[in-house]
């Protein structure tokens, strides 16, 4: 027995010592394996207990009840939860390292206007901050660009990788914009007085976009041109192959945002943000715009707004009928851990489990557009899933003891726990 | 030998005005003129309570000789009639930067900031300048002067606008006619303060409201001990107090609270200030009234906002929306609860503003009596002048106004202010009122004319029937001219005629479109209705006036929350104590504390809370927080032990009520990270409602923030030149500091003099184990350094915060007997955090320290619950140990543990009731109490919810209908309050 328990440490120590890059990248699924006995949250708002679940290269093959025919390997789950891989949109995963060290900074070029920028050949595949994403169940995310008007160009990625291009789901979704304020800060740096006051260049600001808009849409119209790499990154929103997140919060600024891209031929925008989007449901509604809502970890924006708005926004926006993702854009990326628990605290304000879960499955895979292959349980579906001890939208019980990219078994080990065990491992020495 | 004697006469006589009597003149030859002048049958304000009817004033080279009822007037006497008319002492205004020109900023140099003193020969300090005259920078504005005079004042008080000990002031007359010899009535006239820095320096120090109050009570410790003769040094800075020491002192305090912080270091130095408040005094009547000091209070009432846009309005707070509706109401409240004060036209655009702010606060039922000897008696009583200015009894200089009616009413017209006896003319006496309506016979055609508006600039009207005449009218010198056009202004008329000085009807030249000249006459046929347009009425009369809330904010309570008896009936009950987890437990409540635990208690007349299904647990506390702060870095030095966090508390910071939403009910308000010695911390009750000194605890224990690492070192932003710059001179910086403490404390014992340092009596008290440090850390090297220093020394670091290598040293921590207060899973922000793990707080349990989890941030912190949650998830603590972590944990760290922390009979009543299992992210706090009383209350939020919204419209209606009825208004403007972490530099 001693002897095991030194083999053990022994292993754990090697583990320890070699905790410079991330956990190998697991290999392809080469055997079916069925998951048996657990509770599973499908994803799309429905939930089966004591379920089967199998997948074969990759791909689900069968979500059913008990009755559900096995096939490999069995991985007894009951009394556990099986839920679909979280995805995290709109996040700089894999551009930046420390938010403190610039030489570890990719996510913010300069320039104004730059949609040709694309955030996937910058994507650090070996990051300790995205390995540190899995062992919370998000094992998809969109790597976004940050910072100008136009910020870039995502993609979107599978968290266990050798590279950007074996981690690439989809290669150059979207393009991403920040919306000007009507209102805007004083900048008391300047000596300014502290404060909000009305933006006097928001019309301006609006110009720009406008033009930016026409301009590309006119250079896709003829051929025969010069080459022009920003304008040609717009064609995607004309033709419907990218989308338009736009990062906005106020009321009259969405309601600018949503009317500019209709006059403009955009085709799918989506209100990334969304603060005050529960004000004008009806009009987002009617337009069929999306919305990825912030974190419900958020201050409320203004003194008198209620103490649990955040909390409740996104209830807010569901209940109304509108298509809702979660995103914790404003966050550093770190955070992006928590993704599930921004989800639970939905539950706490009303919203049914399996509708929260959908805000970070189902509904924001349907918002990116990788519905057809990611975001819930379901047949003909990537395998990228995983199973937790208990539920995993609260932190006590989101404890995971087996997750799967694609059908392939990740290793659930960090930079993290790897400190966590030789720590350990040299108080027990003592 | 006669002529001489005539001479001392004569120049006795002048001496009291002029002094260049003895002055040689050369164009042209000397004359006197000893004439009185006579101002009879006015109504007479001797003083603002000695009226007299019918009353005479006599002047003489620019003084009162008499005034009163029957005054004997001298033959070589000038009499002005001024029957009908009233006359008052001219106003003063003590706090103006009058004649003085503003320092400029200077510019920027280098890339670091800048640490040390510019200056040689005077304080430590830059923006230390007593040393600075007002007289030296003084140049009369005869713009200003006539813009002061037509608001009726008369003598004003000016210093340099600029820094913390700004010097002396000037008391000026408004007196165009004479020179500075005349009219400078005191060229030392008082001391002036504040609690900003000044502008012509780049010094760094002080950085922060907390470091200008630390500056202040250092200067006045430095001037007993340079006083004293303890030092050989010259400092002319004190050198100038020691000189100004019985002159008036003002400071400008700014805001309500800051009237407080002034009072406090008045009270503790016998200063005795003056404070120029900021006036919403209204909002802290009795704390403000229990200063007993004396005030000077601007009346610059804000503006409605512009609300026509709605999206704009969600910008603007309800507490500013308030602020609109009540401030015009502080004169009042004053004067309601006893409380001293002069009015200042400080910080109004113009002093042609006072009038309609004034009128505004009387509108508020601030009685004109008070107003008065605002502006008269009580600024001369301050400044010391009473005998020379602020009333016309004999021997005051005549400085007086003559209007045509009550001073403060808004119809009145000023028409003269005359300054020590010299008129300055704002309106002409003579001049008719020609308002009223007359029928134009002009040019073959009859026409209607409306005369209205001001006496003094009327408007005309002009319409033959429906049509109207665009008209414009100019009345000067008695003559009018009347111009007007058709209405596609192609044809113009004018006419000009002088007004007689009887009867109402005037006649003169009129000028036909062609130019031909022919006459009018206008025949009076009535009064103009006085409404000129019915906006004003309603700015006249006072509006409703929303209620004061405690704090008058959003969400403040019109009561403050009081201690009731309560039963929490058959909850689940998280003790943390060796009791752990009880099911189907009754809580009892009484006075304020947990009077007993058990099943099926006896309400005995408490109100009975049905707790079935749901947690009660002890407040969560945090102990690291940076909300309801007004500044949190002092950054200006790499000590700075001498400032306090408890002289910066904010309890209007709506961070507070919404943590109480998250169960907390104790906070540690720790200084930032900027310097290796920070602050010394607040810890807190967060008892919304309460004022400052009443949210921080008796007896509190003392705390100061120590900090580690990169913001010590500022390795993440422009700064080169501060020692330390590596963790090795955080070592040094450390010994160095105690070494110090300890000879400070040594001379202190030994009975010799010695020089009173708050920043050294701090570290003494470290030293002796009677504050205790919670050290800002990251990497495992220098915890382990600060714990070997700490040891050497002699005392014990009391608590690691952040702490995030903490896991690598748990061993030696626990050996120290120091706790850590760590975040539950942040990293990746600094590359001192890159080995930062969130199974640090279990780790470092496990090995016997005792960890609490903390915020250092306003979002976060209303969800400690689920971080400590985080706890069973990295690391598997057992939920009650994890839990722990946010309650009883924090409170040991605090050494408040024997207070509150635990559910256990005889702690303070400090709870909340969960809807579910208190570590869930489902679970909401249903109730927070404090001390037996609610300070949140899941159905009254929703209550309050409604009372903003429903304010909220009713404050807009009424700055919109204050719009269109013609008042000012500004556009829509929102707070942007500083979140603070520990990094921010304000």
């Amino acid at each position: 027995m001693k002897a095991i328990k030194q083999i053990l440490i022994a292993i754990i120590t090697c583990v320890g010592l070699q905790s410079f890059a991330q956990q190998m990248p697991a290999p392809a699924q080469s055997a079916a394996i069925t998951i048996t006995g657990a509770t599973a949250h499908i994803g799309n708002g429905s939930v089966i207990e004591n379920s089967i679940i199998v997948f074969e290269n990759g791909v689900i093959t069968a979500v059913g009840n008990s009755g559900t025919p096995t096939k490999g390997r069995i991985i007894d789950a009951s009394g556990k939860h099986v839920y679909p891989g979280f995805i995290a949109p709109a996040k700089s995963l894999g551009l930046v390292e420390v938010n403190a060290v610039r030489a570890s900074n990719d996510q913010d070029e300069i320039g104004d206007f730059i949609p040709n920028i694309r955030s996937l050949i910058a994507y650090n595949a070996e990051s300790k901050v995205v390995e540190s994403m899995r062992p919370n169940g998000i094992l998809v995310g969109q790597v976004t660009p940050q910072g100008g008007r136009i910020s870039g160009t995502s993609s979107i990625v599978q968290f266990d990788a050798w590279n950007w291009e074996d981690a690439a789901v989809k290669v150059d979704d979207g393009i991403h914009m920040n919306w000007p304020n009507s209102f805007s800060r004083g900048r008391w740096w300047l000596g300014e007085p502290r404060g909000w006051k009305p933006n006097k260049d928001y019309s301006k600001r609006l110009d720009e976009i406008k033009n930016y808009m026409a301009n590309s849409r006119a250079y896709g119209m003829s051929e025969d041109q010069p080459m022009n790499e920003g304008f040609a990154a717009m064609q995607g929103l004309y033709d419907g192959s990218k989308k338009l997140y736009i990062y906005v919060q106020g009321e009259k600024e969405i309601i600018d945002a949503v009317t500019l891209c209709k006059d403009s031929g955009i085709k799918d925008p989506v209100i990334v943000g969304g603060n005050e989007a529960h004000k004008i449901i009806p009009f987002l509604k009617q337009h069929n715009i999306p919305v990825l809502v912030r974190q419900t970890h958020s201050r409320p924006s203004r003194d008198d707004d209620d103490y649990d708005l955040p909390y409740r926004l996104p209830k807010l926006l569901v209940d109304g009928g509108l298509l809702v993702g979660l995103q914790n854009a404003n966050m550093s990326n770190f955070q992006t851990r928590n993704l599930p628990f921004y989800a639970g605290q939905l539950v706490g304000q009303g919203m049914d489990k399996e509708t929260a879960l959908q805000l970070i499955t189902g509904n924001t895979a349907k918002i990116l557009g990788i519905d057809g292959t990611h975001g819930t349980l379901e047949t003909g579906k990537s395998a990228t899933l995983f199973i937790s001890e208990g539920d995993a939208l609260d932190m006590r019980t989101n404890l995971l003891t087996n997750a799967f990219i694609d059908g392939r078994e990740i290793s659930l080990e960090t930079h993290q726990t790897e400190l966590w065990k030789r720590y350990m491992e040299k108080y027990s020495r003592e | 030998m006669k002529k001489l004697s005539l001479l001392i006469l004569v120049f006795f006589v002048m001496s009291i005005v002029q002094g260049q009597e003895y002055f040689p003149k050369n164009d042209g030859v000397k004359e006197n003129n000893t004439n009185y002048t006579a101002f009879t049958n006015a109504t007479l304000y001797i003083t603002p309570t000695q009226v007299v009817k019918n009353g005479t004033l006599l002047i003489r080279n620019g003084k009162v000789v008499a005034s009163g009822k029957s005054v004997t007037i001298p033959k070589n006497s000038v009499i002005h009639d001024l029957e009908g008319k009233h006359i008052y002492p001219s106003f003063i205004d003590p706090y103006t930067g009058f004649g003085v020109e503003k320092p400029k900023r200077k510019p920027g140099q280098g890339r670091s900031p800048q640490y040390d003193a510019s200056r040689k020969g005077f304080y430590w300090n830059d923006h230390i300048m007593p040393e600075n005259k007002a007289i030296s920078k003084f140049k009369y504005d005869e713009k200003k002067a006539s813009e002061f005079r037509k608001a009726g004042f008369g003598v004003l008080n000016t210093h340099i606008m600029d820094g913390i000990a700004r010097g002396t002031g000037v008391l000026v007359a408004l007196n165009d006619e004479d020179d500075a010899a005349t009219r400078i009535l005191d060229n030392a006239s008082a001391q002036f303060f504040s609690f900003d820095k000044s502008v012509t320096s780049r010094q760094s120090y002080p950085s922060s409201l907390m470091g200008s109050l630390a500056l202040l009570r250092q200067l006045h410790w430095d001037l007993d001990w340079y006083a004293n003769g303890n030092t050989e040094t010259r400092d002319r800075s004190l050198d100038a107090l020691i000189t100004n020491k019985s002159l008036p002192s003002i400071i400008e305090a700014g805001d309500k609270t800051n009237n407080l912080r002034a009072d406090k270091i008045s009270d503790q130095f016998n200063l005795n200030y003056i404070i120029v408040g900021g006036g919403d005094e209204y909002e802290l009547i009795d704390e403000i009234k229990a200063t007993n000091a004396r005030y000077i209070i601007p009346v610059n009432f804000p503006d409605a906002y512009d609300v026509s846009d709605p999206y704009a309005t969600k910008y603007i707070s309800l507490e500013d929306m308030r602020n609109w509706n009540q401030a015009p109401g502080n004169p009042k409240a004053l004067i309601d609860n006893g409380i001293s004060f002069a009015l200042t036209t400080f910080d109004l655009k113009s002093p042609s503003a006072f009038k309609g702010k004034l009128i505004k606060a009387l509108n508020y039922g601030f009685d004109s009596t008070r107003a008065l000897e605002a502006l008269t008696t009580i600024p001369a009583q301050y400044l010391g002048k009473s005998n020379e200015i602020g009333s016309l009894q004999t021997g005051r200089y005549a400085n007086f106004l003559i209007t045509s009616g009550d001073v403060f009413n808004k119809e009145t017209t000023l028409y003269e202010n005359w300054v020590q006896g010299r008129k300055h003319v704002i309106n002409d006496m003579s001049q008719k009122d020609i308002r009223g309506k007359y029928t134009l016979n002009a040019g073959g055609k009859t026409y209607d004319l409306a005369i209205s508006g001001e006496m003094s600039k009327p408007k005309a009207e002009v319409k033959i029937g429906e049509t109207e005449f665009p008209a414009k009218l100019e009345y000067k010198d008695n003559w009018v001219m009347l111009s007007f056009t058709n209405k596609d202004k192609t044809e113009s008329y004018r006419s000009t005629a002088i007004v007689p000085s009887d009867g109402k009807n005037f006649s003169g030249k009129f000028v036909l479109p062609t130019g031909v000249e022919t006459s009018f006459t206008a025949v009076h046929t009535g009064d103009t209705e006085v409404s000129e347009n019915k906006g004003k009425k309603d700015k006249d009369t006072k509006p409703e006036v929303v209620p004061v809330t405690f704090p008058n904010v959003g969400y403040g309570s019109l009561n403050k929350p009081q201690s009731q008896n309560t039963l929490f009936r058959n909850a689940t009950v998280w003790t943390g104590e060796s009791t752990g987890v009880l099911s189907n437990t009754d809580v009892l409540v009484r006075n304020g504390k947990i009077s007993k635990i058990g099943k099926n208690l006896s309400a005995s007349g408490a109100t009975v809370v049905d707790a079935t299904g749901k947690h009660l647990t002890a407040g969560v506390i945090d102990e690291h927080s940076h909300i309801a702060a007004l500044s949190i870095n002092e950054s200006g030095h790499n000590s700075s032990a001498e400032v306090k966090i408890e002289d910066v508390v904010d309890p209007e910071d709506v961070s507070i009520y919404r943590n109480l939403a998250g169960g907390v009910t104790s906070i540690q308000i720790l200084h930032g990270s900027a310097n290796p010695i920070g602050g010394r911390s607040a810890i807190l009750k967060l008892k919304w409602g309460e004022n400052a000194e009443n949210l921080i605890y008796d007896n509190s224990p003392k705390f100061i923030k120590f900090a580690l690492g990169e913001n010590v070192k500022q390795s993440n932003w422009q700064s080169f030149s501060r020692f330390p710059q590596t963790r090795m001179g955080v070592e040094q910086l450390y010994v160095n500091y105690f070494n110090r403490a300890k000879e400070y404390e040594a001379k202190k014992k030994s009975g010799q003099p010695y020089r009173y340092d708050e920043e050294m009596e701090v570290l003494v008290e470290i030293l002796n184990g009677e504050r205790f440090i919670s050290c800002h850390s990251y990497v495992q090297s220098e915890i382990n350094m600060l714990m070997k220093v700490a040891e050497k020394f002699g005392f014990r670091v009391n608590t690691f915060t952040h702490i995030l290598e903490g896991y690598k040293v748990a061993d030696k921590m626990a050996a120290h007997g120091v706790g850590g207060s760590t975040f539950s899973d942040w990293w990746a922000y600094k590359f001192e955090v890159n080995d930062a793990i969130p199974y640090n707080a279990a780790i470092m349990a496990s090995q016997g320290v005792t960890v609490a989890i903390n915020s250092d941030d306003s979002e976060m912190s209303r969800r400690l619950n689920q971080e400590a949650a985080k706890g069973v998830k990295y690391g598997g603590m057992t939920e009650e140990e994890a839990w722990k972590m946010v309650t009883i944990n924090p409170a040991k760290l605090l050494h408040i543990d024997d207070r509150t922390g635990s559910i256990k009979e005889g702690k303070d009543a400090d709870l909340v009731l969960w809807s579910d299992h208190p570590l869930s992210v489902y679970a909401k706090a249903e109730k927070t109490m404090i001390d037996g009383a609610v300070y949140f209350d899941l159905e009254q939020d929703k209550a309050k919810r409604q009372a903003i919204k429903a304010e909220r419209s009713k404050l807009i209606n009424m700055m919109i209908s204050e719009k269109n009825g013609g008042g000012k208004t500004r556009p829509p403007a929102g707070k942007d309050k500083i979140r603070f972490e520990c990094e921010t530099i304000n």
